[in-house]
């Protein structure tokens, strides 16, 4: 059987999977429910300098994106950092962490971009024995307005400036989360990794509106009359999620840097690919909140079982093992070359490859006696459309044409060397091959 | 209760008034909001959608089935009533088993159809619910059309006549316009009078006159409405039935099937008819099932439909089959009836078995008694009351394109006329096409 233990920055956790900083780790309460459930570790709620607590709204702080039978795609919140008394909450963590040892505990912080306030929240934090810190660089809404979250994560200067700070007066692994709402992800990590940063997370919410009321023409959701911006999340997130978390990992800078993936992990197999794109262990939010924290459950099994399917022996054994995959699009095999293929057997006749194939690619498919529908090779690309809008998997697939053979559509020889647009003939700035 | 299940002879009273109630209730109701609009999200927006070729009115059901998803089931309604005024009635009574849904995509993929006839009532009510009607009339044609008959096909007929701007003058031999929506059809598929309340929508058109209890034959001649009229549209139906040719047909207790749905049709209270305990039906259409099922739902102990082929040759569609087999109605197939017995009301009936022999029919000389205290006869409707000049064809009124008679300016649409399935949508299409057809003639 697959050993799910987790060993992050030093910190163990019996498993890869931690509540992200969010409602779910807001308190005592929910995290000893959470850790119950079998949760590896958390990231307790963000919180902030000693004093009067931030307020939230009294109104709605949620909007939804759904998808079939209001299954809920993406998440908005304008929820702050947590609005207990500082003094509350390290009891707490002090507390649980003294009666789940071998769970993870990480505090995520967020004081104002001062030297004096960070040495004057770490003591405190290191006293309640939790494993780590995570600065909360992310938040987009409300607390960015105040020079913090986000504010502070769109300028590297300062994510290296406070990171130095953090591991100056704290001993213990300094974990950075990035903001998604940055043209070049690369920069920031860039920042924490020479201000020595442990590792960075990533990505925390993404600016959104998730919609507008038509009747009271406002953004929701609505606040007496009115709607701001709020932290985009949930399954909708992954794709940009992992672009990011691959961006990092295989940035030659930031390439040793540990990674903590968020953004959208539902379930066992969402939790592997962001692993296998360099994440040391992955944290949850949306899905426990959509959820509770049961999921967790599903996570352990899917992840053990289908290690044991794929030979892997401990976590640390995939992961990063698809980042040598990704790569820059120039590099892509240009003599590679495939036919979409309709198996008529599983081919339920709906026509949606045909229109739009027809209406949007390149007009290789045919509608013939009886809603045949078949490839025209002469005209495929290849481009995938038809697969992906085909409501039968498996019915359209992309075959590879054998090397030697005749492309139709160019009338080429398939060849079976690699060539890339970097040697391309079309390419201005072609070097030429070797 | 007056009379228990098992009292025999023809007694009202064999249910409670509760289970009376429960039985004929909505066969299909309705989807609630949310769950209407995921039935509707598995529509796959087919590419020229075979639903639509299905559906004789050729409703755009991809286009209507997202204007339901993305929230507006009244503009949903407005797709379909482009087609199909009557997609109401339609959404309740086509039996779609065998329509759009059997050639649903879904339907091959996974045996589960989109529930297009549900989500087509769906769209339909929330409309009609607004008090509203959706069309407006065209200027005035200064062209008056007489249509005989007010069942489904001349409501169509009338209907479009009218949006096109021409006047219409309905000729109805009943007390109550609608046709078999109003007299035939199953009373737990159109309930709350449903079938009263959409000709009174449908007619908010305005430029319809229904002339009711007014029959073509007696009370007007055919050159009466050439002359009167600038195009006739007939559309009367098949108002008269096939007899049983047996012996004891006339024995008290033997009726026509359509004589008795239409009882129950009419009838202000269910509990007051009567219904025999064990009750035999000749035929195998939808009109024998649903006058055995309803003898059933009224608390019939024993109901059997005879019919004397083998049950895939049915008229009745598998899902009428189910229907009808699901409420305990007994169906057995290749049994002729040999004659009804009894001293002076039917007590039982003698069937003879039937075997078929390259294609016909032959007795196999084995018989077979069941007890009958009640037959009902469903073995066909018949063509009655055409006008003689007019060239019949195989018992129907002989059409070509759309709804030509024989006599120029002569029109004929729905059961009435060649061609066609008999079911309510076909009548709606055939009036509606034979409506286009008179507007070219008139106008262009
Ligand atoms: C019991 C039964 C159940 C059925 N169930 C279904 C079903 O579930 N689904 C389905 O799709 N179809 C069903 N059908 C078939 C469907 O009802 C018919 O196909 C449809 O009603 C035909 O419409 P129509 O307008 O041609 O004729 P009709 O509905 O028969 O209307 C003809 C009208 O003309 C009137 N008329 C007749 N003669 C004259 C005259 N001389 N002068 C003036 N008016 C006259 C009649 O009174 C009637 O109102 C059923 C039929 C029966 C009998
Ligand atoms: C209601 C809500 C509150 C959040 N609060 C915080 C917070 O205080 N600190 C923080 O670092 N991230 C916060 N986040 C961001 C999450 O930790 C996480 O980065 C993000 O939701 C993406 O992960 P997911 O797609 O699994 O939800 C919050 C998210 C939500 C939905
Ligand atoms: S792969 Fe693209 S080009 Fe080829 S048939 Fe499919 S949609 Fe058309």
């Amino acid at each position: 059987m697959a050993d799910l233990t987790s060993d992050f920055l030093g910190i163990s956790s019996p498993n890869p999977f931690w509540l992200a900083s969010a409602p779910p780790t807001d308190k005592e309460y929910n995290v000893r429910r959470a850790f119950e459930a079998g949760w590896g570790g958390v990231v307790w709620k963000t919180l902030g300098s000693e004093g009067p607590p931030v307020v939230n709204v009294n109104g709605p702080r949620y909007g939804a994106i759904y998808g079939a039978d209001r299954r809920l795609l993406g998440l908005n919140n304008i929820e702050l950092i947590t609005d207990r008394p500082l003094e509350t909450n390290l009891e707490e963590i002090a507390r649980v962490k003294a009666d789940y040892p071998d769970r993870a505990i990480i505090v995520s912080l967020m004081v104002p971009c001062e030297e004096q306030a960070w040495k004057d929240i770490l003591p405190r934090v290191s006293e309640t024995g939790a494993d780590g810190i995570e600065l909360n660089f992310g938040c987009p809404h409300g607390m960015s307005e105040r020079g913090m979250g986000a504010a502070v994560g769109q300028v590297p200067e300062y994510i290296e400036m406070v990171t130095r700070w953090c591991k100056q007066y704290y001993d213990k692994p300094v974990i950075v989360k990035l903001t998604p709402n940055i043209t070049d992800v690369r920069k920031p990590a860039q920042a924490a990794k020479n201000g020595g940063a442990d590792a960075v997370s990533l990505i925390n919410t993404i600016n959104s509106i998730t919609s507008v009321n038509l009747d009271l023409m406002c953004p929701e959701p609505t606040i007496d009359g009115k709607g701001s911006h709020g932290g985009y999340c949930g399954p909708a997130v992954k794709p940009i999620a992992m672009n990011m978390v691959a961006e990092i990992a295989r940035d030659p800078e930031t390439d040793d840097l540990p990674i903590s993936g968020i953004g959208g992990i539902t379930n066992w197999r969402d939790a592997a690919e962001f692993m296998s794109l360099g994440c040391g262990n992955v944290q949850v939010c949306t899905a426990a909140m959509t959820y509770g924290f049961k999921i967790v459950e599903e996570m352990c099994s899917g992840l053990s079982q289908w290690m044991d399917e794929k030979g892997y022996d401990n976590v640390s054994d995939f992961v990063g093992r698809a980042v040598p995959n990704v790569t820059d699009w120039k590099y892509l095999n240009l003599n590679y070359i495939a036919k979409a293929k309709i198996d008529q057997d599983e081919c339920i006749k709906c026509g949606r490859c045909y229109a739009v194939c027809e209406d949007t690619s390149h007009q290789a498919i045919s509608m013939g006696e009886g809603r045949v529908f078949e490839v025209i090779d002469e005209e495929c690309v290849a481009c995938n459309l038809c697969v992906d809008v085909c409501p039968v998997e498996n019915c359209i697939s992309m075959v590879e044409m054998a090397a030697g053979s005749i492309d139709p559509r160019t009338g080429k020889v398939v060849q079976d060397d690699y060539a890339n647009w970097t040697t391309h003939p079309n390419n201005p700035g072609a070097v030429a091959a070797e | 209760m007056a009379h228990g299940q098992t009292a025999s002879g023809i007694v009202a009273g064999r249910l409670t008034a509760d289970e009376i109630a429960t039985n004929f209730s909505d066969l299909h109701p309705a989807h609630a909001p949310h769950e209407a609009s995921v039935a509707a999200d598995r529509c796959y927006f087919c590419y020229d959608a075979p639903c639509v070729t299905a559906c004789p009115t050729e409703i755009d059901i991809p286009l209507f089935l997202r204007q339901i998803q993305s929230g507006q089931p009244e503009s949903a309604a407005r797709t379909i009533f482009d087609q199909n005024i009557l997609g109401g009635m339609c959404a309740r009574v086509c039996p779609t088993e065998t329509l759009c849904q059997e050639a649903c995509v879904r339907e091959t993929a996974e045996g589960k159809p989109v529930e297009i006839g549900r989500l087509q009532r769906y769209a339909t009510d929330a409309l009609m619910a607004t008090g509203q009607h959706p069309y407006v009339r065209a200027a005035p044609t200064g062209k008056t059309v007489v249509v005989v008959g007010a069942g489904p096909a001349g409501l169509a007929c009338a209907h479009r006549l009218a949006v096109l701007g021409h006047e219409v003058v309905v000729h109805e031999a009943k007390s109550k316009s609608g046709g078999l929506n109003e007299f035939g059809i199953a009373a737990y598929k159109a309930t709350n009078d449903f079938a009263r309340l959409e000709v009174e929508w449908l007619l908010e058109i305005g430029g319809i006159t229904i002339q009711n209890n007014s029959a073509f034959g007696s009370d007007i001649g055919l050159s009466d409405l050439q002359n009167q009229y600038d195009a006739v549209f007939f559309s009367i139906g098949l108002g008269g039935v096939n007899s049983l040719h047996a012996e004891g047909v006339d024995l008290n207790g033997v009726h026509h099937a359509v004589d008795f749905i239409e009882g129950v049709r009419q009838s202000d209270d269910l509990n007051e008819l009567p219904i025999g305990r064990d009750v035999v039906v000749i035929g195998g259409g939808m009109t024998a099932v649903d006058a055995a099922v309803k003898a059933k739902l009224l608390g019939a102990q024993n109901v059997t439909i005879a019919y004397r082929r083998g049950q895939d040759a049915m008229g009745a569609s598998r899902f009428e089959q189910d229907l009808a087999t699901s409420r305990g109605v007994r169906i057995m197939s290749l049994v002729q009836p040999i004659s009804v017995l009894g001293e002076g009301a039917s007590d039982e009936i003698e069937l003879g078995y039937t075997r078929s022999e390259n294609g016909k029919l032959v007795a196999t000389g084995e018989t077979v008694r069941v007890s009958a205290d009640q037959v009902f006869m469903a073995i066909g409707q018949t063509l009655d009351g055409a006008p003689p000049e007019l060239t019949i064809e195989a018992g129907k009124i002989a059409v070509t394109g759309a709804g030509r008679t024989s006599m120029s300016g002569i029109w004929a649409g729905g059961d009435c006329a060649s061609g066609g399935d008999d079911l309510t949508v076909t009548a709606v299409a055939e009036g509606r096409d034979a409506a286009m057809d008179i507007h070219e003639i008139l106008i262009g």
